[in-house]
């Protein structure tokens, strides 16, 4: 099982955001997308998921093309975690994860029992049992978040893309979700997020792409990718990339050169 | 259970009253073929006038409830109401062209439905034809500037109608009644309400999910386009044959799903048959009201706002699952 695009061109109607884009995503494996604001991430990532249309180029899952496959045929190989966001109704969290389960229930079915049992399951692995029966418009956005990965949990598809899935945590969710994200790939499941910050993609990362501008800059391994120059490249602020001793290892680290007094 | 008690006191009240006795022992009659051994007169009463009027606000009521739920869940807004696509305003046309020639209540009640029919297929079409934005937002801004057209063409014909004759029809064909039912036409009205409900309850689920935005909805293997032009076709096939059966009767289709989802949440699969009774429910005693309590008819349309009204802004202070 994997996800690939090849020289993919994306955007919306009548605009092009990005061009001749190539990576492949396995199952197990861990890719980090790190780019500044506006370079396309969200938009690749839509174009991926069949959301926009393919401009150029082409998307293969688990070697069928994109645009052959029914939605709910890509939906039962890829689930999305977008970035959390307010809802219209105010459904339960364990509602708005059920939702998780609509391309394994048939077009005229309610969600099974077997379907609540995997929501409330997704719920218990992403620690927020006690939020089950809350209602989704009034928890905060950290904890939306949370949901949504459960809802993705839920959809059990083989690769999961997240738009951003750390942005609205505090530190210790921050952390649990990439802890999270590591069981995945664990369990044999692709993972492809984005984040702004580049010590995620030490912590959890397999592979870093860059992207800027709607270009790949950059793909490989976080140790080989990652280097002072290329992040600085990246993001226009000088940055150093040093190690630090950790227990028995060390870890690197990013720091931002900019702000000494 | 409240439904079955509202139907039986809508049998039994009016300007001729039934004792509930008498009222068991003709229906009784009439499923066993046995004789009842009362008037006559009494038997037509209930079965052949108050009968088809009581089951035609049962499924008026129902239906405009229904294509309010779904709509309210289809355009993610709980304002908008089973009209906001011009199904009304088209009916409306439709019948009010129909009383300008002259027709018979048939042929007006088949060009009311035809009327609503047209005029969601122009919206959706006129929505479909433009590319390249927001596909809900093209529908709503569609619907609303087609039905301020048909807004203006109802005016006109109105300006133009014959005083004495027509306005008075006009007028209270746009007040909604469901005076002239009979069993005839409800023959032909109950299939085409029934076959708007089916398609909504099957698809319940996936209504559930497209209350989330489009692309979420597709992420989460929906289908949305079709999705929704389904449950398009299937409310405005039920609003169109109520528009048609009762004239324009608002308030039912925007207030009662709310009603509904502050008892039940917004789950649509409980959202919708809890919707169906309560506009069922609400509309028959609506009607009897409207039919008992002066020696005329009042208009539908007005007593289901002023007794909805208050009912709803009650409902909403004691609420507890309320909007956030």
């Amino acid at each position: 099982m994997k996800l690939e695009a090849q020289q993919l061109a994306y955007g919306y109607p009548g605009r092009r955001i990005g061009s001749d884009v190539s990576f492949t995503l396995n199952a197990g494996e861990v890719l980090c997308l790190l780019g500044p604001n506006g370079s396309g991430k969200t938009t690749l990532f839509k174009t991926l998921l069949g959301l926009l249309p393919i401009q150029c180029g082409k998307v293969m899952l688990n070697d069928c093309e994109l645009q052959q496959l029914e939605r709910d045929e890509i939906a039962r190989l890829v689930s999305y975690v977008p970035q959390a966001h307010g809802a219209f109704f105010p459904y339960s969290v364990r509602d708005v994860v059920l939702m998780g389960r609509t391309a394994h229930t048939g077009l005229f079915a309610a969600p099974s029992a077997r379907d609540h049992d995997v929501a409330l399951d997704a719920i218990r692995r992403m620690g927020i049992a006690y939020l089950a029966e809350a209602i989704y418009t009034q928890i905060s956005g950290g904890e939306r978040q949370l949901v949504l990965i459960a809802r993705a949990l839920a959809q059990e598809a083989r690769m999961v893309v997240m738009d951003e899935p750390t942005a609205n945590l505090d530190f210790g969710n921050q952390v649990r979700v990439l802890e999270r994200i590591r069981a995945l790939a664990a369990d044999g499941i692709g993972v492809l997020l984005s984040t702004h910050d580049p010590d995620h993609a030490f912590l959890c990362a397999d592979r870093v792409a860059m992207l800027r501008n709607g270009n790949l800059l950059a793909c490989g391994t976080p140790d080989t990718v990652m280097t002072s120059a290329q992040l600085q490249h990246l993001y226009g602020v000088e940055v150093l990339v040093t190690e630090v001793a950790l227990g028995q290892g060390r870890r690197r680290v990013c720091l931002p050169m900019g702000m000494q007094a | 259970m409240i439904l079955c008690v509202i139907v039986v006191v809508a049998f039994a009240i009016g300007r001729y009253p039934v004792p509930l006795s008498d009222l068991f022992r003709i229906l009784w009659s009439w499923i066993g073929g046995a004789p009842h051994g009362l008037d006559a007169t009494l038997e037509t009463v209930v079965l052949q006038i108050r009968g088809p009027r009581v089951i035609a606000a049962v499924l008026v009521g129902a239906a405009l409830a229904a294509a309010g739920a779904a709509y309210q869940n289809l355009f993610r807004n709980p304002l908008v109401s089973p009209d906001i696509l011009g199904v009304s305003a088209g009916a409306a046309v439709g019948a009010i062209l129909g009383i300008f020639m002259s027709l018979g209540v048939v042929a007006i009640q088949s060009m009311a439905f035809a009327g609503g029919l047209a005029a969601v297929a122009m919206v959706y079409l006129v929505a479909r034809a433009v590319r390249g934005h927001d596909p809900l937002l093209l529908l709503v801004l569609a619907g609303v500037v087609l039905g301020a057209l048909l807004g203006a063409c109802v005016a006109l014909m109105k300006y133009l109608a014959d005083p004495y004759n027509q306005l008075p029809a006009i007028t209270y064909w746009l007040l909604g009644s469901l005076a002239s039912t009979d069993t005839r036409n409800m023959w032909v009205a109950a299939p085409l309400l029934l076959a708007g409900l089916l398609p909504l309850w099957l698809l319940r689920w996936r209504i559930n999910v497209l209350s989330l935005d489009d692309e979420e909805a597709r992420a989460l293997g929906v289908s949305v386009g079709r999705i929704r032009l389904v449950v398009i076709v299937a409310a405005t096939l039920m609003t169109s044959a109520a528009v048609a059966v009762s004239g324009v009767i608002g308030w039912i289709g925007l207030v009662i799903p709310h009603f509904a989802r502050l008892m039940t949440g917004p789950d649509f699969s409980r959202l919708l048959p809890v919707s169906v009774l309560l506009g069922a429910g609400f509309l028959v005693a609506v009607d009897t009201l409207a039919r008992s309590i002066a020696s005329i008819e009042v208009p539908l349309g007005v007593l289901t706002a002023f007794v909805g009204t208050p009912l709803f802004l009650w409902q909403l202070a004691a609420a507890r699952k309320g909007w956030q």
